[in-house]
């Protein structure tokens, strides 16, 4: 049984991103072209350079972030589809800290912006989170409606508060320089990777790569974890068994938060050095097909945010070198996660109908067999 | 089920195949080439970023120059979308909008042998521009003065309106431009200004542009100019169905609602990008701000078979006293 459902949490993916592929493929022939040359150069775009490769990192680091924030939230059982509004209140709050100090030392302005940003991430989704606990209102509405909030307030900010003078462009001044994560060109070159000087990836994707260890520990290593998960698979079990709902819903909530801030890792601190209005353009909710992709698990996320950055990378070739719309890309993106989750649910079915007499002897409290039946559900 | 998964994948396998053609994409050395990159809104958005790509294709016909265009998805890929342009030695590489300006700069430093222009640069006080960017500006003001004449002319109520995309000083250059002019041709005239917002998604909005429209002709307005983008389509749309008139912007959109659009703010944005090719295929490019104004054809006001009807004698004879006498320099029109 725990072979096979981590067999299936592992094939369906895979088999969904292959049939995406063939389904897109057909597409591209309908409008006439060919499937080949389009695959081509978008993979070309993508592992054709080591400039292609450090852009498939840089646009995947922000969907690790975002994915994390969904799939931490979904394992206590919560969908926060507000990722968009913490990443950016987290970002502003970070950019915020980083025009508000004049001099510091990069080892106390570089912590300081990532804890501004997370901390604004984690404020802004306590508010459903409370919510949820205390009064049991769901979280999908508020989760929505705070990310109109979040856009509107850092806008209005953004243009008549914080503007920088002189530009027509909505946008902060640039923060403070010693506060800017380095660019990994030079580090690259070090390794004798040619990785050029332009390419925008930097040090924000090692902090995503931590942040894929700490979700993974706080999940599986530690008390809270489990208390999560618990919760997560059965509410009223996990209150049976003497665990506080409500705590743990909060406290997951902040810290799906906290993930969805820390986007301002490579939006603010890595890459622009300002925080632009309107600058994610769908990052949050990017990530609820991250974290469904990955199954909700931090590794998942990391595998299936790589692909999204594959995708977008190629995408933007294929936009610029043929006369094949870039939206060809996200046709293919949203049939990838149908298939998966349509995919999910038909595995599981048959999965539950094959061992369904096996599993009367005992609870499964296996990880990742309980989250692939869990999500189904 | 079985069955019909494996013929499907072998259809798709065979058509994979076959469906193969003939790379186009491989280019031959020596062609001139230029790659366009569009603001918001976007190719077909029937107003600024259509008139930038008839300048080149304007270009292209006459020249016999190749040209590839995009329209970046996220933020992120402006700036990297160009330097794939300039790594791919494209020779002339046009940014659409001031949203490309800070890429612009930073890639023109890395390509000194690709020439970047950029329309409506959104220049920083006391810059200098690398010699190969060029920023592309508009007296927008000059030609909101004319088309303000023709409003304060035309409107019976005596009121008139306007309705701006994103609240910047790009767009309030139109606003002040056109409040003057409509002040100079009748002192007594009201005015109504709207904004649709304060991001650049302020100029995709056709539903909100149409509320707004409909909102000022509802309080006795029966002439509003837009500057607004793709958003104008609505406030055009509102003008047909309320019965009233409105006033395109960028390009000629005396079309879109015959009879209805009283006159258009043409920006000449198709006849820079044309001049700029021009420029470097003969060797004349310079880098650094360059204006253009009603003097120079960069700037007019569009009359054809669809608003003849509307302009009278008399006005026209107001608008050209009026563009006259701001290239002799005797009106001097604001800018905010």
């Amino acid at each position: 049984m725990k072979r096979l459902a981590r067999f299936t949490s592992v094939l369906s993916p895979v088999a969904a991103v292959a049939a995406a592929f063939l389904v897109g493929g057909l597409v591209v022939l309908a409008i006439g072209e060919s499937p080949l040359r389009i695959y081509g150069i978008l993979f070309r775009g993508a592992f054709g350079s080591v400039d292609g490769v450090g852009l498939v990192l840089f646009n995947a680091c922000p969907l690790i972030f975002a994915g994390l924030a969904v799939a931490f939230a979904f394992r206590a059982g919560l969908f926060n589809i507000g990722g968009e509004g913490q990443l950016y209140i987290g970002s502003f709050l970070c950019a915020w800290a980083g025009l508000s100090v004049s001099s510091l030392t990069p080892w106390l302005a570089i912590p300081l912006l990532v804890v501004a940003a997370a901390a604004g991430g984690a404020l802004w989704a306590s508010i459903p989170g409370f919510l949820k606990a205390r009064f049991g209102v769901h979280e999908v509405i508020n989760t929505i409606m705070m990310n109109f909030i979040a856009i509107g307030l850092t806008s209005y900010l953004v243009v008549n508060v914080f503007k920088e003078a002189g530009q027509m462009t909505p946008q902060t001044p640039k923060i403070l320089a010693s506060a800017h994560l380095p660019r990994l060109a030079g580090a690259a070159r070090a390794l004798g990777i040619p990785l050029p000087d332009a390419n925008p990836l930097n040090a924000s994707i090692l902090i995503a790569l931590a942040a894929v260890g700490l979700a993974w520990f706080i999940l599986y290593r530690t008390t809270l974890g489990y208390e999560i998960r618990a919760v997560g698979l059965n509410a009223a079990a996990a209150e049976n068994a003497g665990i506080n709902v409500r705590r743990t819903l909060v406290l997951a909530m902040l810290l799906s938060g906290a993930f969805a801030g820390l986007v301002a890792t490579n939006e603010v601190m890595g890459f622009r050095h300002r925080f632009l209005d309107n600058f994610s353009g769908g990052i949050g909710f990017m990530g609820i097909a991250v974290a469904l992709l990955g199954k909700n698990t931090p590794v998942g996320v990391l595998l299936a945010a790589l692909l999204f950055g594959v995708l977008n990378t190629g995408a933007l070739e294929v936009d610029v070198f043929t006369d094949v719309p870039r939206e060809l890309i996200l046709v293919l993106q949203a049939i990838t996660i149908i298939l998966v989750v349509v995919g999910n649910e038909v595995l599981t079915r048959r999965l539950e109908q094959r061992v369904r007499p096996a599993e009367a002897t005992g609870a499964d409290g296996n990880a990742d067999a309980g989250a692939a039946t869990g999500e189904a559900a | 089920m079985r069955n019909v998964t494996a013929v499907a994948i072998v259809l798709c396998l065979v058509l994979t195949v076959t469906g193969c053609r003939e790379p186009k994409e491989a280019q031959t050395e020596g062609v001139f080439r230029v790659g366009m990159v569009f603001d918001v809104g976007g190719k077909g958005d029937k107003s600024f970023n259509d008139s930038a790509y008839r300048g080149l294709l304007h270009a292209a016909d006459e020249f016999g120059v190749e040209h590839t265009e995009f329209e970046p998805g996220q933020d992120a890929d402006r700036e990297t979308g160009l330097r794939k342009l300039a790594q791919a030695k494209y020779d002339v590489i046009i940014g659409v909008g001031f949203l490309f300006s800070e890429a612009m700069r930073s890639v023109a430093v890395d390509y000194p042998n690709v020439r970047f222009a950029c329309v409506d640069f959104d220049v920083r006080p006391d810059e200098t521009l690398p010699q190969n960017l060029a920023g592309l500006r508009f007296r927008e003001e000059e030609g909101s003065f004319l088309v303000g004449v023709l409003a304060a002319m035309h409107t019976e109520t005596g009121r008139i309106g306007f309705i701006g995309g994103m609240d910047i000083p790009l767009i309030h250059k139109f606003e002040a431009g056109y409040i003057a002019g409509a002040r100079h041709a009748r002192p007594s005239v009201s005015t109504t200004v709207a904004y649709t917002g304060t991001t650049p998604q302020a100029f995709a909005d056709p539903a909100k542009g149409k509320e707004l429209a409909l909102l000022q002709y509802g309080r006795g307005v029966d002439v509003i100019y837009h500057a607004s983008g793709s958003t104008g389509n609505g406030v055009i749309e509102a003008a047909k169905e309320a019965g009233k008139y409105a006033i395109g912007v960028d390009s000629n959109q005396n079309y879109m609602a015959p009879g209805h659009v009283l006159t258009s703010m043409v920006k000449r944005v198709d006849n820079a990008v044309y001049m700029t090719v021009k420029s470097v295929l003969d060797g004349t490019f310079a880098g650094g701000v360059r204006e253009f104004g009603l003097a120079d054809d960069g700037i007019a006001y569009a009359v054809d078979q669809y608003n003849e009807g509307l302009i009278t004698d008399e006005m026209a004879a107001a608008v050209e006293e009026a563009k006259a006498a701001i290239i002799a320099g005797s009106i001097v029109v604001p800018k905010e």
